[in-house]
């Protein structure tokens, strides 16, 4: 790969694939960019007129913005302490030799294989409803007044749907990790006098520190942009307790029909995913080089 | 402090027994090293005694007081283990000074320990650097570290030198045997390596398929092996066997005579013979003879001795210098 003439090949053979990549992203920001400038509604047929910052501010100024930032925030925060923690439980206990291992772990995974919709209807109307659920039918068996998850803690309900089908991934990633964790080091630290606790904190934690990177840089792409689960379910509501970034985008340009607003949201939405990155690199971007 | 002993100790996998009771006394203060093939227990036994395996029957007792049972941390032995098992995120001094944290020390204590260890296994320098940044005989003498700062009854050493490459091989075995001379302390080190065994021991267990063919000092088993195993095991290059006639002859089933115990001669001798390899070491020369009705025999002559592929040579055995064995392969004293 060293000669001049190979590299050439190699850039000419790349060429394709990064062109068709470059434009496959520009083509569709640029696009976004030049409608967020526009008064474009499209229940106002022919008017396209530049309104220069009109759409961001009307969007940055909206009540139903900050009560969306602040939901995507938690949603993202809450999803991945449950993925994280519960991931690295559920690791070590499948690590752990025991009788149907492999079954265990298949179920395991299989949250990971239901497309989001049909989770998320699963969970609203076999577990939660209030009247049919299996969950409403646990409280009255108990004598207890059941729970309408999605009416009182609606956010809540659907951190709780969206880390039960991201679980699987945290666990997956996990214990691969922990089955790379070289078994010589348990056994020293065991000599060393380590309560199963030190050895937790001080070998495995440690040695699992990149795989949780990546699945918090992993899980946060995603979870920025959760919207089946809220579509499906609450549609946003009640009020605008569980709307997010990404449903409020969608509000503005499908349901007000008000392309330009929506796309302008849409930038906002870039511009903040990368402000989450830029922190989330800071923090814990260290952890992946060694 | 450090003497351990092992009675009708067994351990079995499965179905299958690896160690068939097995009795051991290891002395305090003693360098014992266990040698033999691989897959011939010698591992397994040095587990059982740190306590990472159980012990299926029979009691591991430590200064007198029964420990079969007791936990790996507190039987007061420090294991050197074959990949180092350093903690890669910890620096060097951090990695020394788990198993001290772990005890609950004080930070002072800690500190000064960690400087003392560092200063004897010249790491001073190395404190603050992870393990990845260190060549293998730094990692080495890491793990050692950590395991010296515990001040154990016994250390454990599973086969430590396996990874270096030979010149480091060479002087880690002189700086562990150094180790040994200053603290005075009971060392058990398994390796497959004879040489390792012969230059460092005090005395050696030779095992095979997890049984103790003999144990004694080195120049003992190189002298007076108890069987065709020990025989063949110890001593570079292997002792020749013969059978038949000339076995006969001695009034044995099998004798051998050890390379360096043949003389070589190229007009006359007891055994003709073609060279068929010669193995130019400088000091020494590795002569593989290719005899008439012996079969091959190698033969260890002087470096000056000059003869090549081909050359016709003559054997000569040193009588008294001949081991016996019988039919059961035990040497006939």
């Amino acid at each position: 790969m060293a000669t001049t003439h190979s590299r050439a090949a190699a850039r000419l053979m790349l060429s394709p694939a990064v062109l068709l990549l470059l434009g496959w992203m520009i083509i569709p920001l640029s696009m976004t960019i030049y409608f967020s400038f526009l008064h474009y509604n499209l229940l106002i047929p022919g008017t396209h007129d530049f309104i220069g910052f009109a759409n961001y501010s009307y969007f940055l100024t909206d009540p139903a913005f900050f009560a969306a930032l602040f939901n995507t925030l938690l949603l993202v925060g809450g999803v991945l302490a449950i993925t994280i923690v519960g991931g690295v439980l559920l690791a070590i206990l499948l690590d752990q030799p025991m009788w149907g291992q492999g079954i265990v772990r298949i179920l395991v995974i299989a949250p990971f294989f239901v497309m989001p919709t049909v989770g998320a209807l699963v969970w609203k109307n076999m577990f939660m409803n209030p009247v049919n659920g299996l969950f409403a039918h646990m409280a009255k068996a108990l004598g207890l007044q059941p729970f309408d998850f999605l009416a009182q803690a609606p956010l809540a309900s659907i951190i709780g749907m969206v880390a039960w089908q991201w679980l699987p991934f945290a666990t997956l990633i996990l214990l691969t990790a922990l089955q790379s964790l070289d078994r010589e080091q348990l056994e020293a630290s065991e000599m060393d006098g380590a309560s199963p606790f030190s050895t937790f904190f001080y070998i495995t934690l440690p040695h699992l520190a990149r795989a949780i990177t990546v699945v918090v840089l992993i899980q946060t792409i995603f979870l920025l942009s959760v919207f089946a689960e809220i579509l499906v379910t609450t549609n946003g509501g009640p009020g605008y307790a569980t709307t997010n970034i990404t449903y409020l985008v969608y509000a503005q340009s499908l349901l007000q029909f008000d392309v330009g607003g929506g796309s302008a949201g849409g930038i906002v939405a870039v511009i903040l995913a990368n402000i989450v990155a830029i922190f989330l690199m800071r923090m814990i971007g260290k952890n992946l080089d060694i | 402090m450090g003497e351990i002993v092992l009675d009708q100790v067994t351990k079995t996998f499965g179905h299958v027994q690896v160690i068939p009771p097995l009795d051991l006394q290891i002395e305090d203060g003693e360098f014992v090293v266990f040698v033999g093939p691989s897959g011939c227990g010698k591992s397994t036994l040095l587990r059982l005694i740190a306590g990472l395996e159980d012990v299926t029957t029979g009691e591991i007792r430590i200064d007198g007081e029964p420990a079969t049972h007791t936990a790996p941390a507190k039987r007061g032995l420090a294991m050197v283990f074959q990949s180092y098992a350093l903690y890669p995120h910890m620096s060097v001094k951090k990695n020394i000074a788990f198993p001290l944290k772990m005890a609950g020390l004080p930070q002072s204590v800690i500190e000064e320990k960690v400087e003392n260890a560092a200063k004897v296994l010249n790491l001073t320098d190395y404190l603050d650097r992870r393990p990845g940044q260190l060549s293998g005989g730094q990692r080495q003498r890491v793990a050692i570290g950590r395991a010296i700062v515990r001040e154990p009854s016994a250390f454990l050493f599973d086969e430590p030198l396996s990874n270096l490459d030979a010149a480091l091989r060479v002087n880690m075995r002189l700086e562990i045997s150094e180790l040994h001379n200053s603290l005075k302390t009971t060392m058990i080190y398994v390796t497959h390596d004879q040489v390792e065994a012969m230059t460092m021991a005090d005395k050696i267990v030779v095992l095979n398929a997890g049984r103790v063919e003999q144990v004694g000092s080195p120049l003992d088993l190189y002298n007076a092996p108890r069987n065709l195993f020990v025989a063949g095991f110890i001593g570079s290059p292997k002792m020749n066997f013969i059978e038949g006639e000339t076995a006969e002859a001695h009034r044995a089933t099998t004798v051998g005579i050890r390379p360096e115990h043949i003389a070589v001669s190229t007009d006359a001798g007891s055994w003709a013979g073609v060279v068929s390899v010669a193995e130019h070491l400088g000091s020494d020369t590795l002569l593989h003879v290719q005899t008439e009705n012996l079969g091959t025999l190698t033969a260890r002559v002087d470096g000056e001795f000059s003869v090549r592929h081909g050359s016709r040579v003559f054997l000569t055995p040193q009588e008294d210098k001949m081991h016996r064995f019988d039919a059961r392969g035990l040497a006939i004293r």
